[in-house]
């Protein structure tokens, strides 16, 4: 199926589900709420046979709203076609549904994108930090943690 | 009466197999391995972060210390994940196209062959060990006439190559490229008819195509289960739908199954380098973007025009549309991605990185729960990782 033919699909199916659809470069980024978003992909896995998550994370558009986006970037095996999900997750609500029981490998990608990103994804079974330590404080990759880490002056250089 | 009580013990970050800071924490009933959980994290260098902070261009060599084995592979991820970005993926020229698939395959190589080395010691068997890092050595003394270094290879651009290679090179990789059936058929003399080594990893780490699937397993792991999918043939990039070469796959879905998969994949690669070794023809390494690529020192010592893009690219970078793109690649563990996000600035707003190690260490205690021990060290061998990429 082409990637068109589902986004009609996705469409028909869901609605106003579907906040937006995106061409870049010719790849397509479909938006969808996030209170469905475990419905849509279990439907893009089951009924469309995009059966490969391929990676998973979260953006953060600090200053806009909403604030965060989490991203899916889905592969079907079968007839090597990418599709990309997106859900918008508020500032004042940073949480959204797991979906590692659609796909086992959002597991761990979703403790990556807890730890980095401070998204918490609901009825996940193992909500540990995965790449920073347990008592670690923030959220590295978001745009109001600074890059050279809390309580340190930026690296000056020879300069002074 | 039998004590059926279970033990916890850790193993690594020390252990030789778990390759430096792995630590799994096992639980052991007698031998036998009733969960395994592994803890990562201990290397983490924060290159997306970093990545936030630097301009396009600056931001390759934090690409290839990701998977120091396989550098110019993620240097190849980048570099196209980035030329989609600006658009400019059809103007790469012919010769820049073949050089990357003739350095992407010496590198599949290359880091195949630490593979059979490490995975081999670990299990036991230290003769392949010393023989293929005697072939490796061969692949890091090109590295070092193309790019200058032997590990952090910087030699791929956005829009081609930092330079042509060096005179005579092609003769030196072919006459390497004309041994490396030999040698394989060494190393596959010294393990795959030994009885110790079948014993060893035939019928250990088990893992179903649909199980590989449902944890992103990728690479020759997830083929060694069956899965018939390659992105060079599949999704292909730098002219790979041009070269002749298979797909392998085995059925086995054990580490045997890898073994024999990985092993082909070698011979393949060595049918790919030859090809690109045929098809490499005079041309420039670098697109006609001047606004993109650095001019040349002559253009820009001579020339108002050289000498501005020169010094706007290197003080201010090139700003990409707006947008977002995610391109992957078929790297020797399995497929790594770049997702970059442009907000139309000289930075990117965010890249995540696809690693393969991490996503294929997701599925380590699916493959040794039930099993002994001593396999778990043949599955860490197996799933042929690279901590660097797992922790970024």
């Amino acid at each position: 199926m082409s990637v068109q033919a589902t986004v009609d699909k996705l469409k028909a199916k869901f609605g106003e589900t579907v906040l937006e659809v995106i061409e870049f470069r010719g790849e397509t980024t479909v938006v969808v709420k996030k209170e469905e978003i475990v419905a849509v992909c279990t439907f893009l896995k089951e009924d469309v046979g995009f059966n490969f998550l391929t990676d998973l994370c979260g953006v953060d558009y600090m200053g806009q709203a909403p604030r965060f986006m989490v991203v899916y970037q889905l592969y079907n095996i079968g007839t090597h076609t990418r599709l990309r999900v997106k859900a918008p997750v508020e500032e004042s609500d940073t949480t959204i549904d797991t979906v590692s029981g659609v796909w086992a490998t959002a597991n761990w990608l979703e403790r990556e994108c807890w730890d980095l990103m401070g998204i918490t994804f609901n009825n996940h079974p193992d909500p540990r930090r995965i790449l920073l330590p347990a008592d670690w404080e923030g959220h590295p990759l978001r745009k109001d943690y600074p890059v050279q880490g809390p309580d340190r002056e930026p690296y000056q250089g020879r300069l002074q | 009466m039998a004590n059926h009580e279970t033990m916890t013990i850790n193993m690594g970050p020390q252990h030789p197999s778990t390759h430096g800071v792995l630590q799994l924490v096992l639980e052991l009933d007698g031998e036998i391995v009733r969960k395994a959980t592994p803890h990562i994290g201990f290397l983490h260098r924060g290159v997306e972060k970093l990545a936030e902070h630097r301009t396009y261009h600056q931001v390759l060599p934090l690409t290839d210390r990701l998977d120091y084995l396989a550098p110019m592979h993620n240097n190849l991820g980048y570099v196209l994940a980035v030329e989609k970005l600006l658009g400019i993926t059809d103007e790469i020229p012919e010769r820049a196209q073949v050089v990357r698939v003739l350095l992407a395959e010496l590198t599949r190589l290359k880091s195949h062959l630490v593979w059979l080395a490490c995975h081999a010691l670990d299990i036991g068997a230290m003769t392949v060990f010393i023989y293929a890092f005697r072939e490796r050595e061969h692949i890091m003394n090109i590295y070092e006439k193309v790019s200058g270094a032997r590990m952090t290879s910087n030699y791929f651009r956005v829009g081609g190559l930092s330079a042509d290679l060096p005179e005579g090179l092609d003769k030196e990789i072919r006459d390497f490229i004309d041994t490396m059936p030999g040698h394989l058929d060494t190393y596959e003399g010294l393990l795959t008819g030994n009885k110790i080594w079948q014993k060893r990893i035939q019928n250990v780490g088990v893992i179903s195509a649909e199980d590989a699937i449902d944890l992103g397993v990728t690479g020759p792991s997830l083929r060694g289960s069956g899965v018939d999918w390659d992105l060079r043939r599949d999704q292909p990039y730098s002219g790979y739908e041009n070269y002749d070469f298979e797909v392998v796959v085995e059925e086995g879905c054990d580490t045997w199954a890898r073994y024999v998969a990985r092993l082909r994949e070698m011979r393949e690669s060595c049918k790919i380098i030859h090809q690109a070794l045929d098809k490499l023809k005079p041309g420039p390494v670098l697109a006609d973007a001047p606004k993109i690529v650095l001019p040349s020192k002559q253009d820009t010592v001579n020339t108002i025009e050289g000498l501005i893009h020169h010094f706007k690219i290197i003080s201010e970078g090139f700003k990409p549309d707006a947008g977002e793109v995610y391109v992957g690649v078929e790297n020797p563990k399995g497929e790594v991605g770049f997702y970059l996000v442009s907000d139309g600035s000289p930075r990117p707003h965010r890249m995540k990185i696809r690693p393969a190690s991490f996503i294929n260490l997701q599925a380590l205690p699916k493959m040794c729960e039930g099993s002994m021990i001593a396999d778990v060290v043949a599955v860490i061998g197996t799933l042929d990782i690279v901590l660097g990429e797992i922790d970024r």
